[in-house]
């Protein structure tokens, strides 16, 4: 199983770029998913949406186009945008891994919005390889601090009371 | 694939409710989303079709609560059904940490569980995985119907390996949240043997 583990160390480095990102887009919400639909973080106006919902249709989405690129005998559509009468979506995929997707409206420009997730994809790549190296590294090492390392049935029953 | 995130300190899984079509797996979800709390799930997102089949799938959020410190949640999915939709199936067990299979007791639909498990089997192998190392839950579902076969004829027919199953019947809710506890408790003891 290749689990995803995100430690505090590379959470607070996404973020940031996230933020950047969000900023320098002008964009109305930025986030990462995995592709299969978990939200990792985000940056922006998340109140009314429902961003869980949100990472989940997102990955769908990229998980559809890519099924249709293997029909095609294509690797993959590495950048989806849709454009609405009011807001945009630019979603592309980072380091093979992981779903970016930036909102964005009139403020902003799809031209802009391409040239600064291009710069980001860069950066976040950098991080994620990073984390999947210390995964690997701190799998053993830190097991006294993974939740699962002294869990009992007990508290397994518990969670379904 | 289970997410582990040590700075929210939160852990997801992803659970796919597998079968024929019209076996029952969207009602189990329409089941347990009308159930459970409103601080404990999100929305219910359903892909279907006019005729409210499933086109993509469905998809629902649910909290369980906190186990040493950590939120557990379990996004809960379903596949479409119907035999044409092979490809999307295909796609929404990309990930999966724990699979449900609902089958139709009813005594027509006989040849579509056993193509059904079939073809979750097939796919689950294009993915890398083994039906046998996952953990799987078996659900015999509307058994209120008066056409159905019986239990130990299923069993024999569907669950050679034996793992848990449960009779129910989605529309009133019967066995539905025996099968999510089970198959709920068998992935977070498969995430223990990793971490
Ligand atoms: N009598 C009875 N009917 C049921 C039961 N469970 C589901 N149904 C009915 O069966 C029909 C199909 O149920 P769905 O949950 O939509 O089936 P599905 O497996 O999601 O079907 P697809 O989306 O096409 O794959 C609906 O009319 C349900 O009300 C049950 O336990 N007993
Ligand atoms: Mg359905």
């Amino acid at each position: 199983m290749s689990d995803f583990v995100m430690y505090e160390e590379e959470f607070r480095r996404v973020d940031e770029e996230l933020r950047r990102l969000y900023q320098l887009a002008n964009a109305k919400l930025v986030f990462l998913v995995d592709k299969n639909g978990q939200l990792i973080a985000s940056a922006g106006d998340t109140h009314n949406i429902d961003t869980t919902a949100l990472a989940s249709l997102t990955a769908g989405n990229i998980a559809a186009t890519g099924g249709i690129a293997k029909l095609l005998g294509q690797k993959e559509f590495s950048i989806l945008f849709h454009e609405g009468d009011r807001d945009n979506i630019h979603i592309s995929i980072v380091a093979n891994k992981v779903i970016l997707a930036v909102l964005f409206d009139q403020r902003s420009s799809l031209g802009i919005v391409r040239l600064r997730v291009k710069k980001s994809t860069g950066a976040l790549t950098r991080i994620l390889h990073e984390m999947d190296k210390k995964a690997l590294g701190e799998k053993r090492g830190r097991a006294e601090l993974s939740p699962f390392a002294e869990i009992t049935d007990e508290d397994i029953d518990q969670l379904f009371k | 694939m289970s997410f582990i995130n040590y700075s929210s300190r939160e852990i997801n899984c992803k659970i796919v409710y597998y079968g024929p079509g019209l076996c029952g797996k969207t009602t189990n979800l329409q089941f347990i989303y009308k159930k459970t709390s409103p601080q404990q799930k999100g929305k219910l997102i359903s892909l279907a079709t006019e005729t409210e089949r499933t086109l993509f799938f469905d998809f629902l959020p649910i909290a369980l609560g906190d186990m040493r410190g950590f939120k557990v949640r379990f996004h809960l999915y379903t596949v479409p059904g119907q035999v044409f939709y092979a490809a999307s199936r295909k796609l929404i067990l990309k990930g999966v940490d724990g699979v449900v299979f609902v089958a139709d007791s009813q005594i027509e639909r006989t040849d579509a569980n056993i193509e059904s498990l079939e073809d979750l089997r097939i796919n689950l192998a294009d993915q890398g995985y083994e039906l046998e190392r996952l953990p799987f839950t078996m659900q015999y579902n509307k058994r209120d119907l008066p056409n159905v076969v019986p239990v130990a004829e299923l069993d024999s027919l569907l669950n050679p390996d034996k793992v848990p199953a449960f009779e129910c019947v989605a529309t009133s809710g019967r066995g539905v949240f025996e099968t999510l506890k089970n198959i709920g408790k068998q992935v977070l003891m498969e995430l223990k043997k990793h971490y």
